[in-house]
């Protein structure tokens, strides 16, 4: 828990919310220190911890992937350029198993979803508590350190993707076809607005339903991340309750850490796989 | 939680680390892999013809040895059969100058035969005539009856 004895809501409250910097009621630019004054900021405002920390390891994936592309050579691959073709190779073979068009931008499209994801999701599994409270003792009032637990970061990556499957609809059948796709099916012509609607929904879910996926289960994990140390928090003397509640928080962690491994994994990766399949039917003539 | 201009610094640096990641990582990766898969079936492809060439090398040595073999048997029996060819043309040889060699010797034999039998002849004569001489000194003159002496020594 960070510094000052706070009620279990207070907890968590601190620890769902976003360093935001933005401007604040007095008229000068700064931090809130509220959820209320990051929420009064407004729309111009920016949650400097998952900037910071997606940049980073979006970074650090870059970094560590085009050294080993530089020094990469045909011959025995050794330690980092050896688990880095590993994942590409996963990378190539998914993605051209749900992939049927020619396009060299998915494959790095979706090598980067993948490991930026995953890289970003692993931050769950760091214990709850270090960095806010590190980042608290150097003056800095809260701090979320999972990226993907910020509807910004997950809704900033799926509306990239949405731009990126409207622009393939265009170019691949023209902006004639892609209207047409919308407004002449699935009940033919004279169905028009029922197939706007339905076709729009269909394609606006698509974002949508990425980001919300992704963004719903990091953060419902980070919840239980947040219940479990609550609860081995909540131990006031010596005693045999709160040994044993102690002792639970550390197996359950444990645990849930073990099973998160899996969701963070698995999240990364149907990102990537819905990615890449939207980005195919983009490429599709009829689907 | 709400949703703040966050969404776009997002949505930015999302399209600049796929933008990164498609001009610097991934082709090189990728001809890396491929130049390795190549090299990979090179190998394999020479592994492969190496054998090939094995077995044909062995099956060549194979039939060298068999044929070198064949030629040595070959050699061996003409050699005997030389060997037998040169014995019997030295015996044949070897009976042809016994045989020359008795005849010479008969020959000279026969010769020397004739010629001691000359001689003997001609002594007889001699002393034949030296004893007709003994007897007819008186009466035959040599100068005279020369011509009769040499026709008797002559039919002698």
């Amino acid at each position: 828990m960070s510094g000052e004895t706070l009620t279990s809501s207070e907890y968590i409250r601190h620890h769902l919310q976003n360093l935001t910097f933005g401007k604040l009621p007095d008229g000068s630019w700064g931090i809130a220190h509220s959820a209320e004054q990051a929420k009064e900021m407004g729309f111009w405002a920016i949650n400097l911890d998952t900037t910071i920390v997606s940049f980073v390891l979006g970074a650090l994936f870059l970094f560590v992937f085009s050294r080993a592309a530089q020094k990469a050579s045909a011959g025995v691959p050794t330690g980092i350029q050896n688990f880095v073709e590993w994942i590409v190779e996963f990378i190539d073979t998914s993605v051209r198993g749900s992939f049927t068009a020619r396009n060299d931008m998915v494959a790095p499209l979706a090598l980067t979803i993948f490991a930026w994801i995953l890289l970003m999701n692993l931050m769950d599994l760091l214990p709850i508590d270090y960095l806010p409270l590190i980042a608290h003792a150097a003056g800095i009032p809260f701090l979320k350190v999972v990226p993907t637990t910020d509807p910004n970061a997950t809704f900033g990556m799926s509306i990239g993707v949405f731009v990126l499957v409207v622009f393939y609809s265009i170019k691949m059948k023209g902006l004639g076809g892609f209207v047409g796709e919308l407004t002449l099916q699935p009940f033919g012509k004279f169905g028009m607005p029922a197939n706007l609607f339905l076709e729009g929904v269909n394609l606006i879910a698509k974002p949508i339903s990425l980001a919300l996926r992704l963004f719903g289960n990091m953060y419902a994990g980070e919840m239980i991340f947040i219940l479990i140390a609550l609860m081995g928090a909540s131990w006031a003397s010596v005693s045999f309750g709160s040994t044993l509640l102690f002792g639970s928080q550390v197996v359950l962690s444990l645990g849930w850490a073990i099973f998160h491994i899996l969701i963070v994994t698995l999240q990364a990766f149907i990102f990537m796989t819905l990615t890449v399949v939207y980005l195919d039917m983009a490429h599709q003539e009829h689907h | 939680m709400n949703i703040n201009a966050t969404l776009l610094g997002q949505t930015i640096m999302f399209i600049l680390f796929v933008w990164f990641c498609m001009r610097f990582v991934w082709p090189p990766i990728m001809q890396v892999l491929t130049a390795r898969k190549q090299l990979i079936a090179d190998g394999l492809a020479a592994g492969e013809r190496g054998k090939h060439e094995l077995e044909l090398a062995s099956r060549r040595a194979a039939e060298g040895m068999h044929e070198a073999k064949q030629k040595a048997a070959d050699v061996i029996a003409q050699a005997e059969k030389r060997a037998t060819q040169i014995i019997e043309e030295a015996k044949a040889h070897g009976k042809e100058e016994g045989d020359r060699l008795v005849s010479g010797a008969k020959a000279e034999m026969e010769q020397e035969v004739h010629r001691a039998k000359e001689l003997l002849r001609q002594q007889v004569a001699d002393l034949a005539i030296a004893g007709a001489e003994k007897i007819l000194r008186r009466e035959i003159d040599a100068k005279a009856h020369a011509e009769l002496l040499t026709l008797i020594k002559s039919e002698l």
